[in-house]
């Protein structure tokens, strides 16, 4: 029973995660209908600048803002200067130009920091245990990591949902000439949006820092899973986005802790925990095809 | 274009060509990009350091090192030998770090009348049966790695263990190699995903389970992010872990930091070995470099170095049976010490324990405190007809 609910805080945890880079893709991709693969490198950009400004400074609470930064100026960066030239050409244009970007920035990477990974350690403060649970110690940092993923969840709601930049994204996303025609200047708010995508996307980078490596081709790893997370959600839908990542959190770990006990009940021991690591890691893929056969649009279409 | 100045053209191409003929190109095909771009460049590194020594030379014997990046997919490296074989008339090969590349590009360098010597990679199905005369591995088969570590489990008397590994075949020979000299009992064996860099659920289980110790193969980033993830779950004050040199490199304890320390692992190769060669070659890779030399780094400078000695014996030929005479012999001093070729081409070699350790600096680094095996060989020897 212990088990049980240390593995779904684990879900969680990696849920939230997800999220916080789900939003980004899926805010960018609903409202300005573009498909940034080069999510991933703003990710790493978060990661790598917290990485680097810890290892200067010694702070991780110096990195913190830091890493923020550097990933949304960045985002703003690539918005003005290549992401503004594609927003009517056909998405396949907008896979390639940002599939170079991922290639730039990894080699820019390689080049300019070198490519061994970098040392990001967990800050002194978040650094113990709490007991959740009587006997069972659960890391302070991924707790925090969860409570941060829940508060970015309430605040991009408030966003959307109670402010006049929310409002002006909601409208510009299905009635873009006509929010124009209003006057609002329709592409500094998509310069904004894709700041935002950024800076959620730098968030997840410098976060996540401590508990895996600080290293070239780290957003790649991630990006995969986060476009499963907004095609389960439904594209576009923050609503969706965060019902999605809890989904796919909670299906890859509880995934990964119990198809070998389900398995051994008909195999035997090492064929049982061979085809269960096969299994899981395909898990996500099947709850995503299942979805989609039954609501095309995903759970939450927005 | 009259006939004279095609004749003064060819004349001209002739006299570019005649140098060229007396030097040896090697075609180094290795991993430079994704995540584990870092181990392709201390290879890469390495080896062009030990031609840089010489002068542009191996074993007196001029050469030129063409590299290129396989990023880690097997088409691309097949497609690199290809090119390397055809067009740039290349017959020397080395670099490759993964087995699912070297399974790719060994095959086509072979059939392409190509000599492969392989600075890491040493998959079992190129080790038995499907040897070869022009395939030479200087690191190891890849189950040595990992026997090394069951065999070290076993000495420090560990009897009930849970196991894991990336599920592809490297992952499920490490597991193997491990069972054959550890032992003892198993608990689990968890197969990860190649791309999985969250192990929560995993660490819960084996809390649950209470093993004696742990055995973990995850070479790099993957490695990085198990580590960390061991400490910030409490559990490295628990249960004790065990891993071979890939799943704790030097790079690794350099980044991980005190998530290392304590951690038994086993390697042929350290940076502290007391040997002269060794002790020039980190000198001489630190000063260069800035920063120090993982087993990736020193096991292709050996593989440098015994190319240098076939072609010094050779006077620079590939084309017949004298290179493979040459190389066999090993007849050069590597920097892991004591090293010969078994029957089947690969190494028979001493294998050491080592530990993390925090250095004068502050800086965590691995030192050698034992020897866990001696000419220790691989089992597919017996398989392999020559």
């Amino acid at each position: 029973m212990q088990l049980l609910i240390e593995q779904i805080l684990n879900g969680l945890q990696l849920g939230l995660t997800l999220f916080l880079l789900a939003a980004g893709l899926t805010l960018v991709f609903g409202i300005m209908g573009v498909i940034n693969l080069a999510h991933g490198s703003l990710y790493m950009a978060g990661a790598y600048a917290a990485a680097m400004v810890a290892a200067q400074s010694g702070s991780f609470w110096l990195a913190l803002p830091a890493g923020l930064l550097f990933a949304a100026l960045l985002g703003v960066v690539i918005e003005l200067l290549i992401i503004r030239r594609l927003y009517h050409r056909d998405h396949l244009y907008q896979v390639l130009a940002t599939f170079g970007l991922i290639l730039f920035f990894n080699g820019f990477v390689a080049f300019a920091v070198g490519r061994p990974p970098l040392l990001m350690d967990v800050p002194k403060a978040l650094s113990g245990f709490v007991e959740l649970i009587p006997g069972v110690p659960y890391p302070t940092y991924r707790l925090a990591v969860m409570l941060t993923g829940l508060a970015v969840a309430g605040l991009l709601w408030f966003i959307i949902v109670r402010t006049r930049l929310g409002m002006l994204i909601r409208a510009g996303s299905t009635h873009r000439d006509m929010v124009s025609a209003l006057g609002v200047d329709i592409a500094l708010l998509y310069t904004l949006v894709f700041g935002l995508g950024a800076l959620l996307a730098g968030l997840a980078g410098l976060m996540i820092g401590p508990i895996r490596s600080v290293q070239i081709g780290m957003g790649e790893q991630v990006l995969i899973m986060t476009f499963v997370v907004i095609v389960v959600g439904g594209i576009g839908s923050i609503r969706g986005a965060f019902a999605g990542a809890l989904l796919i959190g909670m299906v890859d770990t509880l995934g990964r802790a119990y198809a070998p006990t389900l398995l051994k009940l008909y195999l035997t021991g090492s064929l049982a925990d061979g085809m269960a690591g096969a299994l899981s890691s395909v898990l996500i893929y099947v709850v995503m095809a299942a979805v989609l056969v039954f609501k095309p649009r995903g759970l939450f279409p927005a | 274009m009259n006939f004279r100045t095609i004749l003064l053209a060819g004349a001209a191409a002739i006299a570019l060509a005649a140098p060229a003929a007396a030097q040896v190109k090697i075609g180094f095909i290795t991993t430079l990009s994704t995540p584990a771009g870092y181990l392709g460049e201390d290879a890469r590194d390495a080896f062009l350091l030990a031609v840089e020594e010489e002068g542009g030379k191996l074993g007196g014997v001029p050469v030129q090192v063409v590299v290129e990046d396989d990023k880690l997919k097997p088409a691309d490296g097949k497609q690199i030998a290809e090119k390397f074989l055809q067009s740039d008339k290349i017959k020397l090969f080395s670099g490759i770090i993964f087995s699912n590349v070297a399974g790719a590009v060994v095959p086509t360098v072979l059939e392409g009348g190509g000599i492969y010597v392989s600075p890491n990679a040493g998959p079992s199905n190129l080790a038995g049966k499907g040897c070869d005369k022009n395939y030479f591995v200087a690191s190891w088969q890849n189950d040595n790695l990992h026997e090394s570590a069951g065999a070290l489990a076993k000495k420090l008397g560990y009897k009930n263990m849970v196991l894991l590994a990336p599920n592809y075949q490297a992952g499920k020979d490490a597991i193997a190699g491990f069972k054959r000299l550890y032992g003892g009992g198993v608990i689990e064996e968890i197969y990860t995903s190649l791309d999985q860099t969250d192990f929560s659920a995993e660490m819960a289980k084996i809390r649950a389970a209470k093993p004696d110790a742990v055995f973990q193969f995850h070479p790099g980033g993957q490695g990085i992010a198990f580590l960390k993830q061991w400490t910030q779950a409490g559990l490295k004050e628990q249960i004790p872990m065990v891993v071979a040199s890939p799943s704790l490199d030097n790079r690794i304890a350099e980044v991980v930091g005190d998530a290392a320390i304590g951690i038994a692992a086993t390697s042929h190769w350290n940076v502290d070995l007391p040997n002269e060669e060794n002790k020039k070659f980190v000198a001489a890779f630190v000063a260069k470099h800035k920063r120090v030399p993982t087993s990736y780094a020193a096991q292709s400078y050996d593989t440098a170095k015994l190319i240098g000695a076939a072609l010094k014996a050779t006077g620079g030929k590939l084309d017949d049976a004298a290179f493979r005479t040459a190389m066999l012999k090993a007849d050069v001093k590597l920097t892991r010490g004591a090293f010969k070729f078994g029957s089947n081409q690969h190494p028979v070699q001493d294998w050491y324990e080592i530990k993390a350790q925090k250095g004068a600096d502050g800086k965590v680094g691995l030192v050698t405190t034992g020897k866990v095996l001696e000419n220790h060989a691989d089992v597919y020897a017996k398989d392999c007809k020559l």
